[in-house]
């Protein structure tokens, strides 16, 4: 076999000897169908990617910018959607405390009304009750005073009958009225 | 040189032990019907390798973005990074003004690619291995870039190589140093890609012929492994390096002031 190849190796060896010496790159010879078929080879690639290739892949890129940029606009605006339904948000929320302390104000207002109101009430009618109170006391003491004038007045009489006196009703009284003044 | 010496030694290896080194055999243009000569119009191995590239840039830039997908498939993501990575390279290096020549950089940048990475296939054949291809690819670049100049500034394109912001003594020095710097570049141009693509190939084919004997297989099986990694960054490094070289050519030819 290796000498098969051998022989064989050497019939193409005298071959490229009168080619080339070493480089089949220099055979002049085959240099015309070299260029001839390289020319057919780059007219067709030229033209599979000036006419196919190219167009199509710059239609995708731009096909995909466009995509990009539309789809940043739109991720923009629901941006800022969500920034104004987040002031909104704020706004109703900033809006319903205010209320709520509006409210409270006023209960709070309307309830110290209604209490000064009874407090009032109760002062007065705790007034009106000390006042009848004091009458009657001060009736009490007057009623008091008379009733021992009057028992006084009674005992001293029967007194001065007892012992014998003459009592003349007027004197008498006018020396009970005398005596308890003083 | 190196050819020689692998040469030389690939025959005394196969007198000996059966070894045979045939590294640039996989460079060899050959028809693939018949035999015999080969014509201008052949099918060669290197057209069926053309024809498989253009179908490889079909593949990956058409049936794979067929979705036209806003949120891309995979297939369709790679022909939107290959897009991308060409069109800002054009902007960044070469500036908004030459997005008209889009079409052509993406042109040389897939079929370079593509080629580089079919030609790492086993058994496959390198286009971009070979000097002639390289060659009509860096040439078409410098006409292009040349004629555009021209007919863009006129003669205010020689100011190139009139580099003002230098002393005026100096000038005519650094003039001849830009003409000659110039005229070098699709040689250098050609010659990088041809080179790497040509000896990263042959490197592998050399550790695969040392896979034949059974102590050395594992080290050359690592070998292959090691390179063919290697190759593969270079596939894709080599194609970016010859398409940001034409942004770099074309960004003078459309601002040649300094």
């Amino acid at each position: 076999m290796a000498t098969e190849s051998h022989g064989a190796d050497a019939v193409a060896a005298g071959h490229a000897a009168a080619e080339s010496a070493g480089m089949p790159q220099l055979a002049v010879e085959t240099f015309p169908n070299q260029i001839f078929w390289l020319v057919v080879a780059l007219v067709a690639t030229y033209l599979i990617l000036s006419r196919v290739a190219l167009p199509r892949i710059a239609a995708v890129l731009a096909e995909r910018q466009g995509t990009i940029t539309n789809d940043i606009a739109a991720a923009e605006e629901l941006k800022l959607k969500a920034k104004e339904a987040e002031a909104a948000y704020e706004k109703a929320l900033a809006d319903a405390r205010a209320e709520a302390n509006r409210i409270v104000d006023e209960t709070r207002a309307a309830i110290k009304g209604d209490l000064d109101a009874a407090l009032e009430k109760a002062d007065a009618e705790i007034a009106a009750k000390t006042a009848g109170s004091e009458k009657a006391i001060a009736d009490i003491r007057a009623g008091a005073a008379e009733a021992a004038a009057e028992v006084a007045k009674e005992t001293a009489k029967e007194l001065v009958a007892a012992l014998g006196g003459d009592a003349d009703g007027r004197s008498v009284s006018a020396a009970v009225n005398a005596r308890m003044k003083g | 040189m190196a050819d020689n010496a692998h040469a030389a030694a690939a025959e005394h290896a196969a007198e000996g032990t059966g070894l045979v080194f045939h590294p640039m055999d996989q460079f060899k243009v050959q028809p693939l019907f018949g035999g015999g000569d080969v014509h201008w119009y052949s099918i060669t191995n290197a057209t069926l390798w053309l024809a498989l590239t253009v179908l490889a840039v079909f593949a990956v830039m058409v049936l794979a973005t067929r979705g036209r997908a806003v949120i891309p498939s995979r297939g369709q993501s790679v022909g939107e990074l290959a897009y991308g990575f060409v069109y800002k390279m054009i902007e960044d290096v070469t500036g908004k003004d030459a997005i008209v020549y889009f079409p052509y950089i993406m042109t040389l940048f897939m079929f370079i690619l593509m080629n580089n990475f079919l030609g790492l296939i086993p058994t496959s054949f390198a286009n971009t291995a070979q000097i002639a291809t390289t060659a009509i690819l860096a040439f078409a670049v410098f006409f292009a870039v040349t004629i555009i100049g021209f007919v863009k500034h006129g003669s205010h394109f020689l100011g190139l190589f009139w580099v003002t912001s230098a002393p005026l003594a100096i000038r005519p020095v650094l003039a001849v140093i830009e003409v000659i710097s110039y005229f070098v570049r699709p040689v250098s141009h050609s010659i990088r890609l041809a080179g790497n693509i040509t000896a990263g190939h042959a490197v592998i084919k050399v550790f695969a012929a040392f896979a034949g004997l059974v102590a050395l297989s594992p080290l050359a099986i690592l070998g292959i492994t090691a390179m063919y990694g290697l190759e593969m960054l270079v596939a894709f490094i080599q194609a970016y390096v010859f398409t940001i070289l034409t942004c770099v050519y074309l960004k003078d030819a459309l601002h040649p002031s300094h």
